[in-house]
């Protein structure tokens, strides 16, 4: 049967059809849907876990105990996973192990463009890199072949434009793979010093070993056409780059980790000028050339950003498209929804010209104007161990006008050990969680506080008052971000104090509530002009030549804008 | 079939993915290679956004290049403008006559801009214009817009109505089907050149 699919989706069709009984991961984009869709297979258990270093180590744990495992996660969360990663090297596997990373050249939702290519070659893992769905559902099959077979645990690259494209897979059959024996095994198992200098010289043997292999793998191919140019690429580059060029010569590597070198010498051979077309960071290129094979690369591809079909005609080819400039237009950024919670936590940090460190997650938005509510963003959890640095470089005076700011997906992702480093090294911050009770940028995940797994099952959700408590924080109070009086007291209160503070502020996702209110509208003859109510950085509310005026197609009928004009123009319709 | 290509713009929360999926059920049943890039997260909040669909006999990149659309299929005016140097010279486009206004022209640093149809048309002579909206609204529900939208396409492309009607039929949720289908007929039976 053929199929349209995301592909995400064909990375889960991949395992669902590799025989895997676990698959893991904390969302990001773009890898979030891979474990939603694994999610809807029976066959398959599948989890949210609170980061993506649980993630790896539940995978880790199931390969182990003898079944197939999947863990999935961003290029970010590769760092968080990166502690056990670095030993399952040395450990390898049980039954398969695989490891999806999605990079995200261009940055379209994350804050760095690594290139996740440099952690299999520190880590010494397999890395295979599809360049469509149907390479994606397939290389997932292979990888668990290769897991087991190598004894590793095996990496797959995906970038955006795979992960988040549609093309058509034919579906196969799901392997019947039984769990295999569990055995206590510690010379391979228990990576202290003595069995890990063992475990090392193996880890070389099976590089080299898959090394050899590698130039007769069928995911590596050649394609022969006009030999004056040859292109060596991988994943979507070798689809740019075919749409660019479709009579040259390529070579297409679908493992980028390790090369394999023998192949390469010998494309290298029959083609008159040799391009490495790949992008981000020049990993292939760089170990080319250590070969002494001359190629061109990075001497005309940007590091940064991503590659286009265009781009490489005209730096190949020298064939320049002709194309009308674009125009000057107003930007459009993404904003916060009409009705988002978050807005009226900000709108008073913003009237107490508090500064604040921000974290990961749609709240993060709020760095823009004209709310202009938070002065950082890091990476996930950062929010609290920043304030934390930031009261201990310029005194208690400097914090009592800092908050840091975290969601409530971000703050049990790492958010947790920052507050009690807070705690545990005498710092007085106050923590405002920005409770939606969902993870709200990825497309609303469940996780640990929502009281609901990934399965759809029904559990008990993580008190986050009474875990606060249990850190050692005595002043923890929740409140409504839309009571402004509220909040402002609360925040005013909390950041006077000696001690460390939380605030919960706490209500559902505006695109999660099924509350629907009739939307509100501005008294042209009351209103003032005054512009208070722009300030809220709604895009509901517009600024007309005539006055302010709320597009009733976007209004969802909140009501904060009513609590903040002072003139009472602001009504609900019917009232 | 050289490979043909539609770019979806629109604004975040407009109902775009739910085109391109109407067009990857309808360019699959007629047994084309497929391929459709979307960007989900961060942009999906109300920012610009856009969806490339190209379909032919096979087809490499997911992404189209500027220059080389075929059809350009807007949800709103401005972003109509700001992705229509996408189209090549003889491409057309159909444009959703919705205007919404970007945070930057809420908070008054920059002006909506004035004329965009005329600057729309200098771009690209062959552009249809066709209020979806107000369709949508006398239908009686607004986020069918985007079928009626579709509609227009169909109007422009060689393809039956009823293989449209079937791929509308198999992406939008059952109970929406009859409103869906009304509302790709009104754009469907929209006159144009």
């Amino acid at each position: 049967m053929k199929k349209l699919m995301l592909g995400n989706e064909a990375i889960a069709r991949g395992a669902y059809e590799a025989g895997v009984r676990v698959a893991t991961a904390y969302p990001g984009t773009p890898s979030t849907e891979i474990t939603e869709f694994a999610a809807k297979y029976d066959e398959i258990y599948a989890e949210w876990s609170p980061n993506e270093k649980v993630a790896l180590e539940v995978a880790i744990g199931a390969s182990f105990a003898g079944a197939r495992a999947m863990a999935a996660m961003k290029h970010v969360g590769l760092n968080v996973a990166a502690d056990p990663l670095f030993t399952v090297s040395y450990t390898g596997v049980n039954a398969g192990l695989v490891v999806i990373v999605a990079d995200d050249p261009g940055m379209h939702s994350s804050q760095n463009e690594q290139d996740s290519r440099y952690y299999a070659r520190a880590a010494q893992i397999p890395m295979l890199e599809p360049a469509d769905s149907q390479e994606a559902l397939d290389f997932v099959k292979l990888a668990f072949e290769l897991s087991e077979k190598y004894d590793t645990p095996v990496l797959i690259r995906l970038t955006t434009r795979v992960a988040h494209s549609q093309s058509i897979v034919t579906l196969g059959q799901r392997a019947d793979i039984p769990l295999k024996e569990y055995k206590k095994l510690p010379e391979k198992n228990v990576m202290m010093p003595a069995m890990a200098r063992k475990r090392h010289v193996e880890v070389e043997k099976r590089m080299k070993a898959l090394a050899r292999a590698a130039s007769d793998l069928w995911i590596n191919r050649i394609e022969m056409g006009d030999t004056s140019i040859g292109i060596i690429a991988s994943g979507i580059a070798y689809q740019y780059a075919k749409e660019a060029l479709p009579n040259a010569s390529f070579l297409k590597l679908g493992m980028v980790n390790p090369l394999p070198q023998r192949l390469i010498e010998s494309f290298a051979g029959k083609v008159k000028k040799l391009y490495v077309v790949e992008e981000l960071e020049p990993v292939l290129e760089e170990q080319i050339k250590s070969w002494g094979i001359a190629i061109t690369g990075k001497e005309i591809f940007p590091v940064q950003g991503e590659l286009s079909a265009n781009m490489i005609a005209e730096k190949i080819a020298g064939r320049a498209v002709d194309v009308r400039p674009a125009e000057n237009l107003p930007p459009r950024p993404p904003v916060m929804c009409p009705g988002c919670p978050h807005r009226g936590i900000y709108y008073v940090m913003q009237k107490l010209r508090l500064h604040a460190t921000g974290d990961i997650g749609c709240y993060t938005l709020g760095a823009l104007p004209p709310l202009k509510a938070i002065d950082t963003c890091v990476c996930m959890g950062a929010s609290i161990g920043m304030a934390h640095g930031m009261e201990k470089a310029r005194g208690r005076d400097f914090s009592q006008r800092l908050v840091a700011v975290i969601g409530d997906s971000t703050f049990i992702h790492s958010g947790i050990t920052g507050l009690i480093d807070v705690v545990y090294n005498r710092g007085a911050s106050t923590v405002v969680i920005l409770d939606n009770s969902t993870t709200g940028m990825t497309g609303h995940q469940d996780h640990p506080g929502t009281g609901r797994t990934l399965k759809g099952e029904a559990v008990p959700p993580i008190n986050l008052v009474n875990l606060i408590r249990a850190i050692g924080i005595r002043h923890v109070r929740v409140v409504d971000p839309f009571e402004l009086e509220d909040v402002e007291k609360a925040l005013r209160e909390e950041t006077q104090r000696e001690e460390p503070s939380v605030i919960i502020a706490q209500r559902p996702c505006a695109l999660l509530s099924r509350e629907v209110k009739a939307p509100v509208s501005i008294d042209e003859d009351i209103c003032r002009h005054c512009g208070v109510c722009l300030h809220l950085g709604c895009p509901a509310i517009e600024k007309k030549i005539q006055g302010m005026h709320i597009n009733h197609t976007l209004c969802n009928g909140c009501g904060l804008c009513l609590k903040v004009c002072k003139f009472g123009a602001i009504r609900r319709a019917g009232e | 079939m050289n490979t043909r290509s539609i770019l979806i713009v629109g604004v975040g929360g407009q109902g775009t993915l739910l085109a391109s999926r109407v067009l990857g059920n309808l360019f699959v049943d007629l047994g084309y290679d497929v391929k459709i890039s979307e960007v989900h997260g961060m942009a999906q909040r109300g920012g610009s956004v856009v969806t490339h669909v190209r379909y032919g006999t096979k087809v490499y990149s997911p992404l189209i290049e500027p220059g080389t659309a075929d059809i350009l299929l807007a949800f709103e005016k401005m972003e109509a403008l700001r992705w229509i140097h996408f189209l090549k010279p003889d491409g057309r486009a159909i444009i959703n006559s919705q205007e919404i206004e970007p945070m930057s022209v809420i908070m008054g640093t920059y002006e909506y801009p004035k004329d965009l149809e005329g600057r729309i048309l200098k771009a690209c002579a062959g552009t249809v214009f066709f209020d979806a909206l107000s369709v949508a609204q006398e239908l009686g529900n607004v986020r069918v817009a985007n079928t009626a939208l579709i509609g227009v396409l169909a109007r422009l492309m060689d393809v039956a109505p009823e293989a449209w009607e079937k791929a509308i039929k198999a992406v939008v949720p059952p109970k929406t089907v009859d409103i869906n289908l009304k509302a790709f007929r009104r754009g469907y039976n929209l006159e144009v050149s």
